[in-house]
């Protein structure tokens, strides 16, 4: 074990981490802020459930499930865009492929921590998953297949650290692969409820994937910005250029999505197809459109969109502030999708009386604690892991 | 008049219709395509459902594969909301204040300028042919029963994701804390059923004679009679998301 991790964890070379104050600080924050998190969670246990957190019988995900995606969503799209370096061998993507796995590997603890405090029996899903699994279920996939993913990523980034990039390449194609469809699973959670009219369809495996993707070039820019001023590195020409590189492949991610969104909202209002429209109502108009508006088109999209335009996708600085817009509007993007796909009341067509136009739901303290506890353990895992693997720095780039 | 000797009739051509008559006509024939266009005094009734129901039902909605194949037949226009039917459930199925396994809605329809009726709806777990709740459980914690078709639970291998709640088109199931599972009308199968009773608490708790509890793989009984009464509309709730329920909802 020792042997194994004297190769994994560099004793020398590579980058040397600050020992500011500050960046002990933030470790230590971030540190408690996950702590903290899994305080709320553990209190969740004994007052139970449906006293803690705001979801209902009517509205049954909310803020936890929506934190959950995110966090699996920016793994998944870590993972994917590390690949087309180190797995699939385009040389512009190489300098980022360590971080970048790393940072999969954090973001996907960072989400199971907050689905073991959603999920009511989490013990239960240890057992039951295993002894009585149900191969038609999406959910049964996506979790098997998510277990999967990080075996495979956690070999892959040990494989790296061994400067094996052959065997890593490998993994980090099986990762890729378990990634892919976990994550296009995770969509199918969602896309083939057929009693959903928000959600129902081919679109969420298919936009999950490519907002993945998305959210993958966003992270590895703000992650990389950070840990370089973070630690007064400087960075190197190739990783510049590197990061430059994921910018423009992120900019046509932008449009992508921008294209799916301008469909998604035009099939949900043309002919008023019911159960969709009220939903696409309230996303356009209700309650939710400041989230909408703001968080994902003008945050999310336009804002990141615009800047990479106008630096050329050359300043890191602004690719930086554009990413960090993003990753906030993509977080408002995956509340959004969870919430409002449930909001049209189920016997929406049958004019009910006392049944409002709309469920209502919304996060609670704990709610909010646990979201916050998974942000703080990522963040953390980030900070350690910098000084831990020395700058996630590769001799080979 | 027989059809026949009408068809036999001469064709008196439009040239006896005033014109005053013809634009009634007209009118009339406006104010119909225009209700049938803007869809809002059809989509109160049930009409798209009822249609649902027999003229697009899929053939598996038409066969019974379960013996005996529970279903509930709910002569709607009969229920008064007097809600014994949710008083002997809860008793029955020990189910919390928080939940419920089954309830009435409400609902109402212009009859008139001013006047409205109002209807009450039944409803409970629909023990759906094609459940999805029983597709998207990653446990198979709940699960369709082989033998009586009923949508059951086993709580020890609910996880807890809710996810069955969130696929049920019918808003039947709630998380019950107690038994830290997600809980459901089963029919009365372990209250009742099991035990030689032959209704479910609801059925025999109501005083109208609205929920009509049986066996529809049996054809002498009074469901299979009732969902095949001519000329009666039979129909189900929200046929489109095809999971085919068994309850069936008929005006009596």
């Amino acid at each position: 074990m020792d042997n194994i991790l004297a190769k994994v964890l560099p004793q020398e070379g590579g980058l040397a981490g600050t020992s500011s104050g500050a960046y002990n600080a933030a470790i230590a924050l971030s540190g408690l802020l996950a702590l903290v998190g899994v305080a709320f969670g553990i209190h969740t246990f004994f007052i139970g459930h449906e006293h803690a957190y705001g979801v209902t019988r009517d509205v049954p995900w909310g803020l936890l499930i929506a934190a959950y995606v995110f966090f699996v969503v920016t793994s998944t799209g870590l993972c994917l865009v590390s690949s087309i370096g180190h797995v699939f061998g385009v040389k512009a993507f190489q300098p980022i492929a360590k971080r970048s796995v790393f940072l999969a590997i954090a973001s996907i603890i960072a989400g199971f921590l907050v689905i073991a405090f959603e999920i009511e029996n989490p013990w239960r899903m240890a057992i039951y998953n295993v002894i009585s699994p149900n191969p038609t279920s999406n959910i049964w996939w996506m979790g098997t297949l998510y277990g999967a993913y990080l075996f495979f990523m956690l070999i892959e980034f040990a494989l790296l650290q061994m400067e094996k990039h052959k065997q890593a390449g490998m993994f980090g194609l099986m990762g890729v692969i378990a990634g892919v469809a976990a994550h296009s699973n995770l969509g199918a959670v969602f896309g083939l409820l057929n009693g959903r009219e928000f959600w129902h369809g081919p679109y969420m495996p298919i936009y999950f994937i490519t907002s993945a993707m998305m959210s993958g070039c966003a992270a590895v820019i703000f992650f990389h910005w950070i840990a370089y001023k973070a630690n007064g590195w400087k960075m190197s020409k190739e990783l510049e250029e590197s990061l430059q590189s994921v910018a423009k492949l992120g900019a046509l991610l932008y449009v992508v999505i921008m294209f799916f969104t301008t469909w998604k909202v035009l099939s949900g209002i043309t002919g008023q197809p019911p159960g969709k429209y009220e939903a696409m109502q309230a996303i356009l108009t209700g309650p939710f459109a400041k989230n909408f508006w703001i968080g994902e088109i003008a945050m999310g999209l336009v804002i990141p969109f615009i800047t990479i335009l106008a630096v050329r996708a050359r300043n890191l600085t602004a690719l930086f502030f554009a990413s960090a817009s993003s990753v906030i509007g993509i977080f408002f993007m995956r509340y959004d999708l969870v919430v409002v796909g449930m909001l049209v009341p189920h016997f929406h067509g049958m004019d009910i009386v006392g049944q409002p136009h709309l469920y209502s739901y919304a996060p609670t303290l704990h709610e909010w604690m646990v979201t916050l506890g998974g942000i703080g353990l990522c963040v953390m895992l980030f900070l350690m892991g910098e000084r831990m693997f020395r700058g996630h720095l590769s001799e080979s780039h | 008049m027989d059809i026949k000797e009408l068809e036999k009739l001469q064709n008196e051509g439009t040239d006896s219709v005033t014109s005053s008559e013809r634009r009634t006509f007209l009118k009339a024939g406006l104010a119909i395509t225009g209700v049938f266009l803007g869809g809002s005094v059809l989509s109160l009734t049930s009409i798209r459902n009822a249609h649902g129901a027999l003229g697009t039902m899929p053939e598996e909605a038409k066969k019974f594969p379960y013996s005996p194949h529970y279903s509930m037949v709910m002569r709607q226009n009969n229920c008064i909301d007097c809600e014994r039917c949710k008083e002997a459930c809860v008793a029955t199925n020990h189910v919390p204040s928080y939940g419920y396994r089954t309830t009435i809605l409400e609902t109402q329809r212009p009859i008139g300028p001013k006047e409205m009726e109002r209807i009450f709806v039944p409803v409970l777990c629909n023990q759906c042919n094609r459940p999805p709740c029983v597709r998207v459980c990653p446990t198979k914690a709940t699960y369709k029963d082989k033998t009586t078709g009923i949508v059951m639970m086993d709580n020890k291998k609910c996880i807890g994701c809710k996810t069955c709640m969130a696929a049920c088109p019918y808003n039947a199931r709630y998380f019950n804390e107690e038994t830290r599972a997600v809980d459901k009308c089963n029919f009365c199968f372990d209250t009742r059923l099991s035990k030689g009773e032959k209704l479910t608490a609801c059925a025999a708790a109501c005083p109208a004679d609205v929920r009509v509890f049986g066996d529809l793989s049996d054809t002498s009984s009074r469901v299979y009679k009732l969902v095949h009464k001519p000329d009666k509309l039979v129909w189900v709730l929200r046929p489109e998301t095809g999971a085919l329920p068994n309850v069936f909802y008929m005006n009596d």
